[in-house]
């Protein structure tokens, strides 16, 4: 069973830059072009382009957007003013995720909301919100997938904000962080959100998908001496681990409770009903039998990887969510959902590495934090 | 870039230089490079014996773990401490410093299954 993969609009452009290109959750995208160490360092030190073409983006307008998005969601977007954003999860109805979600209130004179949806789950998700509609019908909603029509990409990095200052008419230093503004990038009409996935300084833009390849040319050139590089999904993944970013289907999934992942902060019980809210409630009163922490490696051994096991005297107490070798701290690190019993910070563990245990140690999360 | 010559590679993409009886073992420069930055190495022990076509040890890049597999049978008799401190050396010269055992030969004969260095490049080039 071979699907065809899906390309962005950037793909040809990820070739000649010496990408290489990977299947990820159905789209051919770049893992690495110069290496993902160097890309890392990149956005920890100057600035990294990305190419979010494979994200989903969905729109909820109407009467009750606000309204459909609260008992859809976990967390509590009531506050929410024009332009503004907010991290939320997409509830099942046993206490499970279905996806992790920012959920962008339109800037003002446009109503409704957009999320951002991961690449994986953005067609399950609008399936879910359009089955909730037709459920609940006292919801007054438009709803629509626009990812295909929808063009994304993010700069990130101590420079980025210099770099794109030089291609916008907007006025960045207005935007908060985890919020957005419409501007013109490049010459097209665009959305500019400072939210990332790196821990650093950056934004994430929005556009027509006929114009995305245009702003990721335009920003390429404005930032060609400010050490801007295109960044691929390997150094993705370490600059969100080593800021305890969450991904789903590692820390996050259909039968993990919120409270267990640490994202307890998401989830509003006070807002009023919403899908998950019971089982989700229960978890948190009765204590989490599992907890997900953060650990480094004490000993030495092969990097920590997705599922190895977790064990205190020989016995299993959970397993890896996420690991890696860290290039900013060159040590290994990683995520683990343990038995809560076991958690606490300076506490000892070990990883099971190809059937060796290597010693570990919880330490706080973020593993990084950059200085403000 | 053709590999270098006077040595035997394999499919599994190591190199094997000999002296005598005893051969040099490492990863070729398409192994390297496909690996990416590579982050760890773990190597078997003085006396440890390998066999042909099995892992005798774990390289490691960011993205993932890859076996190195022995390409004839022998006994360690001295490993590249230096690459195990400092595995990127794998990435810097994969065919010079970045040797990682040495071995006793046990069958000379098995010697002559391996690739040279043109068959090897034509592999590496198809690959």
């Amino acid at each position: 069973m071979s699907e065809e993969l899906m390309n962005t609009p950037l793909t040809e452009r990820h070739i000649a830059l010496g990408g290489r290109m990977v299947p990820f959750a159905g789209w051919n995208m770049p893992v690495q072009y110069e290496g993902v160490i160097a890309e890392h360092n990149a956005v920890r030190t100057a600035a990294g382009l990305f190419d979010l073409g494979h994200m989903g983006q969905f729109s909820v307008i109407g009467p009750d957007a606000l309204a459909f998005l609260q008992y859809t969601t976990t967390n509590d977007l009531s506050g929410l003013e024009p332009g503004q954003a907010k991290y939320t999860l997409l509830g099942n109805p046993d206490g499970g995720v279905i996806d992790d979600l920012i959920v962008y209130r339109n800037p003002v004179g446009e109503e409704g909301y957009m999320v951002c949806m991961n690449a994986s789950n953005s067609a399950a998700d609008s399936a879910w919100w359009f089955q909730q509609s037709s459920e609940h019908p006292e919801f007054d909603v438009t709803l629509e997938d626009i990812s295909p029509k929808t063009g994304m990409i993010a700069i990130q990095g101590p420079n980025a904000q210099a770099i794109t200052a030089r291609i916008t008419d907007a006025d960045l230093d207005s935007i908060d962080y985890f919020s957005w503004a419409n501007g013109t990038v490049a010459g097209v009409p665009a959305k500019i959100a400072r939210t990332g996935y790196t821990g650093e300084e950056g934004f994430e833009f929005y556009t027509s998908i006929n114009d995305i390849a245009g702003v990721w040319d335009a920003l390429l050139e404005a930032g060609q001496d400010d050490g801007l590089v295109p960044v691929g999904l390997g150094a993705r993944d370490t600059l969100r681990l080593e800021s305890r970013m969450p991904l789903y289907g590692q820390e996050l999934g259909m039968t993990i409770s919120p409270y267990e992942a640490g994202l307890g902060w998401a989830v509003s019980l006070t807002k009023g009903d919403f899908i998950g809210r019971e089982p989700m409630a229960a978890v948190k009163a009765n204590k989490p039998a599992r907890k997900a922490v953060g650990f480094k490696y004490v000993g030495r051994g092969g990097a920590p990887r997705t599922h190895y096991p977790v064990a205190v005297d020989g016995e299993e107490i959970g397993e890896v969510t996420s690991g890696t070798f860290s290039p900013t701290l060159g040590e290994n690190i990683g995520l683990a959902l343990i038995k809560s019993e076991f958690a606490g910070i300076g506490k000892p563990f070990e990883i099971i590495v190809r059937g060796k245990p290597v010693e570990a140690v919880q330490v706080k999360v973020p593993f990084y934090k950059r200085e403000s | 870039m053709s590999a270098p010559e006077g040595r035997k590679y394999t499919q599994t993409h190591e190199w094997v230089s000999i002296d005598g009886d005893i051969a040099t073992f490492g990863l070729t420069d398409h192994a390297q490079s496909e690996l990416g930055d590579i982050t760890y190495l773990e190597l078997p022990d003085v006396g440890d014996p390998v066999t042909a076509g099995e892992s005798f040890g774990v390289v490691e890049s960011v993205k993932a773990a890859s076996d190195v597999y022995s390409p004839i049978d022998g006994e360690v008799v001295e490993i590249n401490a230096a690459a195990v401190d400092g595995p990127e050396v794998i990435n810097a010269s994969p065919y010079e410093a970045a040797w990682l055992v040495k071995v006793r030969i046990a069958d000379p004969a098995q010697l002559e299954s391996l690739m040279d260095t043109a068959a090897y490049d034509e592999y590496e080039a198809n690959a």
